[in-house]
């Protein structure tokens, strides 16, 4: 459950943006990679929860997970590797290059200008 | 309307910003830092105190100690002499960077050739945050099953090195340790594997000679 933490320091980021920007955040995108053990519904709940009574509440948060892209030594195929099936697609190779994790990134923020 | 503004921020700065002089420090300071990860009960502790009580007057260890209440663990590594600082996390699921940062000023790093931190025994958000260390190191014992490599590869994925623990209970429990290995080598080929027993010794000649052979940074 170290989705708290995460939803702790998305804030932050967020309201210091918002206080930039002097507007209230609608919408807010996120990535991750797999390392980051994201689940959406716990990040959710738990940002839902530390937004109450900030400049947040209310805001909408779209994750997007992005995947670690492969390589197989093998056949040469370039894939989207999936750790929990970690095989190439093409040839069913078990070894490959990786790219490295993509990271737990904010992306963009909409906000309200009215 | 709205606006969007593009931000392009890592979310977990804070705590990579500490990870980041935390790696600084022991690079400078030629120490070999390890952050030991695992389910509770994998044997981490029993694990340092065999590997430092066996390793006196050759490789000096100091241990942080992560966990959510009680610095029990801490006194048993404090029971071989080794310095040992405890973190509680109070009720959090991971250890912190910036956490790591405070316990390395309790501890007397200038005597140290490695410190070693036993993380919260959970497999799945420790791997998540940096903490600056040299390596990590993923423990797996043989009653958790062989399948837990599958089940959560993402720390096998990011780990120098996995020790499976418990070996001597192999007649015992159903593990198939060939098939553990080869899903831990699936997921990350340049893995050291290290079958060992911390409680009867066996395996361990192994796990000491990466050890030794790593602390030379």
């Amino acid at each position: 459950m170290h989705e708290a933490a995460i939803a702790q320091n998305l804030l932050e980021a967020i309201k210091a943006e918002a206080q930039k920007q002097n507007a209230k955040p609608v919408s807010v995108k996120i990535s991750c990679g797999v390392f980051s053990a994201v689940n959406d519904e716990l990040l959710n709940f738990a940002f839902e929860a530390a937004a109450k009574d900030t400049i947040c509440q209310g805001a909408a948060l779209l994750i997007e997970h992005k995947p670690i892209a492969g390589r197989c030594r093998n056949c040469k195929t370039k894939f989207d590797f999936d750790i929990y099936n970690p095989h190439c697609p093409s040839c069913n190779g078990e070894e490959f290059a990786l790219s490295s994790d993509p990271p737990l990134l904010l992306e963009s923020i909409e906000f309200d200008t009215e | 309307m709205t606006k969007k503004v593009e931000i392009g921020k890592k979310i977990l700065m804070a705590n990579e910003e500490y990870a980041a002089l935390n790696a600084k420090f022991f690079a400078d300071n030629k120490k070999l830092c390890l952050n030991m990860i695992s389910s509770p009960g994998s044997g981490k502790t029993t694990i340092l105190v065999k590997t430092i009580t066996d390793l006196q007057g050759k490789l000096r260890i100091g241990v942080i100690e992560g966990d959510v209440r009680t610095d029990l663990d801490a006194q048993r590594i404090r029971a071989t002499k080794a310095p040992a600082v405890q973190i509680e996390t109070e009720g959090a699921c991971h250890l912190s960077a910036a956490q790591v940062s405070t316990a390395l000023h309790n501890l007397p790093t200038d005597d140290l050739n490695i410190i070693i931190i036993e993380n919260v025994g959970n497999l799945v958000c420790p791997s998540a945050f940096e903490l600056g260390e040299t390596a990590k190191i993923a423990v797996l014992s043989t009653p958790e099953g062989d399948d837990k490599p599958v089940k959560y590869p993402a720390i096998f994925a990011k780990s120098t090195a996995v020790i499976i623990n418990k070996i001597d209970l192999l007649g015992a429990v159903d593990f198939d340790i060939d098939r553990a290995k080869a899903d831990i080598l699936k997921l990350n080929k340049d893995a050291e594997i290290f079958p060992i027993s911390a409680k009867t010794g066996q395996g361990m000649a192994n796990w000491y000679n990466w050890l030794s052979e790593s602390s030379k940074v």
